[in-house]
């Protein structure tokens, strides 16, 4: 790999004219975040061990599943779509979960642990730009985890799949009956959410991120009361909860902005099964509110950059 | 081109000066050691070269500007702060990775040449090696990096002798080349003593001396006086005089070596090799020794300029 950089020339006085050495820009970054994967394996295993977990309950599971199918059969001849969806959706949901509490975590120490352990002046020692170096740290939470949410929700799902088909042959009650959901469809949402999710929630990281480089201690509290306190002095003062609002929606607003909650017979949406029909995108993606939370990511980012330049260790 | 040039290199921090108007050059292809009791601004001066803090006034570093310019810049400088500052969860492996792919003049094959020679595992947990296997590591790091400056801010902290030793040997043997330039800093300037070629004391922010390892050589020297010469010895206006075992040891600035000028004796405190030889065996001070002499008295908190030296009174 390394064959064409060794070819450096070796005689000293090589070294006082040579050219400015020719580097492809991405390169610190692609080895920054995989620094960053070396140093938080939390991040991928985290989600593994939870979708771990859960595949050997759904198995347990599938041992109940005939005698339960029988006694939902008496009633209904066919399950509902959504009753079907439900432990996928289930698996789903609590990757994201997961992911979000690995993202906020990671965020809130990112720019902290470097200074903390003093290596802050190792990273510095070699060419990474600030810029590089912070922009590595937030792909984390606003790409990496989306990737991995997705990837392992897919592989989870497909297991879950299996091992139910599986269980029914086994059993020998046969797939004659639907036994699964459209799984494909829910692996679209389930992209759809996650990248839906990433971009609404970028604001929030990259706040976690600039308070994880600015505060010298305590950065869950210095990125948490801060807001609340102005939301709660607004509402004592005015009587109003302008901010506090704002806060709400920058937290769940995603989903009456990313979908259509009611279908088109004017019935709210089962979560378990979100049909293709239900996203919106164009609306999504046309919400000022969308493109003001990137607004203040970038902002938050670009304020990170610049800290990290004055920032040593603690 | 000089490799750093300093003029008028400043830093407060609130009403503390740490650096009180430095000037200075140093030219390529030198070894120069830093020294200065704690607080003396030392670090804070490496840290304005190697662009880690802002700072007032001018500097370049091989040609550029360190603050803003401190990735670029980074291409050609390496540095070791101390030996705590490796991620201590990152694996040797890992660290070898890390920098082959962010430094494009990283010799990985260097690196790995100079691990063979310690007790280093590459699986190792940086966690898990010994305070010297870690300076061990980031030296082979960072030798094996093709720069044009290396700076070393305390490096051999905390190591024993061996390990010092081993240090300073690979440096000169297997790292400096001439054409490389190194800065040191450190409190054990005896380890150092026969790396050098420049040496520079700073004291409370500014530059108090400034010479070659030859000027250093030739202008002072250190003598152990005979005990019925010592009212002579004193009268030629020592910088220091320390006692050891009932015999006083004499420090004395000579003039540097010029042609004989009658007059200049009446003028100058200072004094030639011939007349102190005569006083008693005669040899170069330790860096250590100068330290003392220069510095030793300005420790309290009233600084007395009696060193005989042109020293940088605060204001």
């Amino acid at each position: 790999m390394n064959t064409q950089l060794n070819a450096v020339p070796d005689s000293p006085l090589g070294s006082q004219a040579v050219a400015p050495a020719v580097m492809p820009e991405t390169r610190p970054l692609y080895w920054s975040i995989r620094r960053e994967l070396w140093e938080n394996r939390s991040i991928y295993m985290a989600p593994l061990a939870v979708a771990a977990v859960y595949v050997f309950g759904f198995l347990i599971s599938l041992f109940w599943v005939p005698r339960s199918m029988r006694g939902m059969g008496a009633h209904h001849e066919m399950p509902p779509v959504n009753v079907l969806a439900m432990p996928y959706s289930h698996a789903a949901m609590l990757i994201m979960l997961i992911a979000l509490l690995v993202g906020i975590f990671y965020s809130l120490d990112a720019l902290h642990s470097e200074r903390r352990d003093r290596s802050i002046l190792f990273w510095k020692s070699l060419p990474v730009s600030d810029f590089a170096t912070v922009l590595s740290k937030a792909s984390i939470p606003l790409v990496v985890l989306p990737l991995l949410t997705f990837a392992i929700t897919v592989a989870l799902q497909l297991i879950m799949l299996l091992l139910n088909a599986t269980v029914l042959l086994v059993s020998g009650r046969g797939t004659a009956m639907p036994w699964a959901p459209p799984l494909f469809e829910m692996e679209l949402v389930t992209l759809y959410g996650t990248a839906v999710l990433a971009l609404w929630h970028a604001p929030i990281y990259c706040w976690f991120l600039l308070v994880s480089g600015w505060a010298r201690r305590a950065t869950s509290l210095w990125a948490v009361l801060p807001p609340l306190a102005i939301a709660a002095t607004e509402y004592i003062a005015f009587h109003t909860s302008y901010l506090g609002s704002l806060l709400q929606d920058r937290l769940f607003g995603f989903a009456a902005g990313a979908f259509d909650l009611k279908d088109k017979n004017g019935l709210p949406i089962d979560a378990h099964f979100i049909p293709l029909a239900q996203l919106a995108p164009g609306r999504f993606l046309s919400s000022p509110g969308l493109w003001i939370g990137l607004v203040f990511a970038a902002i938050f980012l670009a304020a990170a950059v610049r800290m990290r330049r004055y920032q040593g260790p603690l | 081109m000089a490799c750093i040039e300093a003029r008028g290199l400043r830093k407060a921090f609130g009403k503390t000066v740490a650096l009180d108007g430095v000037n200075v050059r140093l030219e390529e292809g030198r070894i120069l050691g830093l020294i200065g009791p704690n607080g003396a601004g030392k670090t804070t001066a490496l840290n304005a070269i190697l662009g880690l803090t802002p700072y007032q006034g001018e500097l370049r570093v091989l040609g550029r500007d360190p603050w803003s310019e401190r990735d670029r810049l980074m291409l050609d400088v390496c540095f070791i702060a101390d030996v705590a500052v490796l991620p201590r969860w990152m694996r040797v492996s890992q660290a070898l990775d890390y920098v082959a792919g962010v430094h494009p003049r990283f010799d990985r094959a260097k690196a790995e040449g100079f691990l063979e020679k310690t007790d280093i595992r590459r699986a190792s947990k940086i966690r898990e090696l010994s305070k010297g296997m870690v300076t061990q590591l980031h030296l082979a790091l960072v030798m094996a990096i093709d720069a044009r400056l290396l700076v070393l801010d305390e490096p051999t902290l905390g190591l024993d002798i061996l390990y010092r030793k081993q240090f300073y040997d690979s440096l000169l043997n297997d790292y400096y080349d001439r054409s490389r330039t190194i800065v040191v800093t450190t409190h054990q300037v005896d380890d150092i003593q026969n790396v050098l070629t420049d040496l520079m004391f700073i004291n409370r922010g500014r530059i108090v001396l400034d010479c070659s390892m030859e000027e250093f050589e030739a202008r002072y020297v250190e003598v152990t006086v005979h005990p019925q010469q010592v009212a002579a010895a004193r009268a030629l206006k020592p910088i220091h005089e320390r006692q050891v075992l009932g015999r006083s040891i004499l420090l004395f600035d000579l003039k540097p070596d010029s042609k004989p000028d009658l007059n200049s004796e009446v003028k100058s405190d200072r004094v030639d090799r011939q007349q102190v030889a005569a006083l008693g065996d005669v040899r170069t001070p330790s860096i250590a020794d100068l330290f003392v002499a220069m510095l030793g008295n300005t420790q309290g908190n009233k600084p007395v300029d009696n060193s005989g030296q042109a020293q940088g009174m605060p204001k």
